[in-house]
């Protein structure tokens, strides 16, 4: 029973993403061929000038550029089906290999700024919900509330001019040291280029979960049962570690995994200010210099991303919460 | 989207408390406050001539001071009037956006929750869908697509921030359906345009002002990161995205004044609207009005 109810869980999640994700490319794919970007212009790029107009109409026939939008879509949508995205036009290499190196790079950072901001604000949610109505909780909220109003860029900028420009604890931007070949740099080199995008891609994250943390904690700290523990006389953390921890952490923990969107676009940002070479770094580039390939398999990739943090969640509800495992309506 | 209902934190209602005023009479003043602070921050960026902001090279460089509170570029420009006209175009973009936004939660909103389950499965698929890629990324394609520029911003803006709130208008109609006084209206022979004029759109008025201004801070902050990223507004237009994405070049000399002042007054003004938004929910809802 059990096992068949995931099974078909897992069915009906798998089509629904298909479905969205058919979708998706269909409506990417027209919004580029609507953009006044010329393929043949992009892929050419400086040499424009000694292309001459019969190689131009030749290139284009050559990618079926000729053809209705519908037709080169199938045409498109039949390769990625089978795994190729075609060749990104910045770095003369397939999409998938482009994304895959850029991707391990982002990965890196995301997971160190996602595990700092999800331990961070789960302390501080539980902190300011322990210590509900007192300075802590009110420095908390306010932290968190300004938090969410903040550029996340700026934030970066403001890491830079502190710890980078005045006390020169770390390099100006560049993932890698000038004159250094990126094989050669030491795991040290690279953890120092690490911290601050890091930290300020962490930022944005831990108020999300620090207010819901609190929100939920304050929901348990209300109930009967807590009250029941309170005139046994339980108390601060043991009141916490007793009945606190375990009906909070699994709500935290889901909300990180859903967060992979947020997570996405402010590693766009952080990558930018920090000069870091990641997945979004390559999106902006792609985006900006018109490279269509490469900017399609983006946006399909960062969709499976934030898929599989939703997915992730999903089944966390479903395997780990006891309640919802025995099944039954609520 | 940062849950705010909680926040039982006013700015200055240590003195209004002081002066003998209740909640809702202190939520009211601040209101009013915030309003009159960023109207005339709009009006300031509207009437503050181009002067001070075309190219002065020996006034280049320099740190803030009285004659420049938030220095100068160097091109010389005093960075306090190019703010303030930043924060004005960013407002107005954001204003336009939050406001088509807002139309197309409530009509996809209203159209799932009452046209029957085929309309409520395409339009929650279709929230689905735009949820299904990162923000960011939805808003660089769309500026792509378009071509960049300023139609690019507020039509990219416009077209990623309805899902959310889409979502509560559902969530409210659903809810109102349900109520005994509308079932009432039903059985006792009213058209449905009239349930939906008489007893639906007015409980949603006061949601979506709410949802406006809310989405509003939303939309300043994501306009500021495309035009930050290159996507945006043209370089010649005094935005605050620009002015921080042309600082970077500078702060390696230490003009950290570049990047500070226009962050902090972008924040700031962020901050404001969240306020402003919270206040009007209190003031909307008659539960929490009087408590």
């Amino acid at each position: 029973m059990q096992t068949k109810d995931l099974i078909s869980f897992m069915i009906k999640k798998s089509i629904r993403i298909a479905t969205l994700l058919v979708a998706l490319c269909l409506i990417s794919f027209l919004l580029i061929y609507m953009s006044p970007i010329d393929p043949v212009q992009a892929y050419i790029g400086a040499d424009m000038m000694r292309v001459g107009q019969e190689q131009r109409a030749r290139i284009a026939e050559h990618w079926g550029l000729d053809r209705p939008p519908l037709q080169q879509f199938m045409k498109w949508a039949a390769s990625v089906v089978k795994g190729d995205f075609g060749t990104s036009m910045i770095y003369r290499r397939p999409v998938l290999e482009v994304i895959g190196k850029r991707f391990a790079s982002s990965l890196v950072l995301m997971g160190a700024a996602w595990l700092l901001s999800g331990l961070l604000g789960f302390i501080l949610g539980v902190l300011a919900a322990m210590k509900e109505g007192t300075w802590v909780d009110r420095l908390v909220k306010w932290y968190c509330l300004t938090l969410a109003s903040t550029p996340t860029f700026w934030v970066g900028l403001l890491l830079l001019i502190v710890f980078a420009v005045w006390l020169g604890w770390f390099p100006i931007g560049l993932g890698v040291p000038a004159g250094v070949l990126a094989e050669a740099l030491t795991v040290g080199q690279y953890i120092k280029h690490l911290i601050l995008p890091a930290i300020t891609l962490s930022i944005i994250g831990v108020a999300n979960v620090a207010l819901h943390t609190r929100q939920k904690l304050l929901d348990v700290l209300s109930s009967d049962y807590v009250l029941f523990a309170r005139a046994r006389g339980e108390k601060g953390i043991v009141l916490f570690w007793r009945h606190g921890l375990r009906n909070i952490a699994i709500p935290a923990i889901t909300l990180q995994f859903t967060s992979f969107s947020e997570l996405f676009g402010g590693a766009v940002l952080a990558e930018q200010v920090f000069s870091y070479p990641g997945l979004g770094q390559t999106t902006v580039q792609a985006g900006l210099r018109g490279d269509v390939p490469l900017l399609l398999g983006i946006v399909i990739f960062s969709a499976l991303f934030v898929f599989t943090g939703n997915l992730i969640a999903d089944l966390i509800y479903v395997l780990v919460d006891p309640r919802i495992r025995q099944g039954g309506a609520l | 989207m940062i849950n705010t209902t909680d926040t039982n934190t006013r700015p200055s209602s240590g003195i209004l408390t002081m002066m003998g005023l209740n909640r809702r009479q202190r939520t009211i003043i601040t209101t009013a406050v915030i309003g009159i602070l960023l109207l005339s921050i709009i009006l300031g960026g509207l009437l503050l001539s181009n002067e001070r902001i075309t190219t002065n090279l020996e006034a280049r460089n320099q740190a803030p001071s009285f004659s420049h509170p938030f220095g100068t570029d160097w091109l010389g420009r005093d960075m306090l009037t190019r703010t303030i006209k930043g924060l004005t175009l960013s407002i107005f973009v954001g204003l336009i956006a939050a406001a088509i936004s807002t139309i197309i939660a409530l009509v996809l909103g209203i159209a799932a929750a009452t046209m029957g389950n085929r309309v409520d499965t395409i339009v929650t698929w279709l929230v689905d869908l735009f949820m299904s890629i990162p923000h960011l990324v939805a808003l660089i394609l769309i500026a792509v697509a378009l071509g960049g520029g300023m139609r690019g911003v507020v039509i990219g803006v416009a077209l990623t921030h309805w899902p959310s709130l889409t979502r509560v208008v559902r969530g409210e109609v659903l809810q109102l359906r349900s109520t005994e006084y509308v079932q009432i209206s039903r059985r006792m022979g009213k058209s449905r345009w009239w349930i939906a004029a008489q007893h639906i759109v007015p409980h949603l008025i006061p949601q979506m002002l709410v949802g406006l201004v809310l989405l509003f801070s939303h939309a300043i902050l994501h306009e500021a990161s495309i035009t930050f990223l290159g996507f945006g507004l043209s370089p010649h237009q005094p935005a605050i995205g620009i002015i921080l994405s042309e600082s970077m070049r500078y702060l390696s000399v230490g003009m950290w004044w570049l990047a500070f002042f226009p962050g902090l007054s972008l924040l700031i003004i962020v901050r404001l609207f969240d306020i402003l938004g919270d206040n009007l929910r209190k003031l909307m809802d008659p539960y929490n009005a009087h408590s």
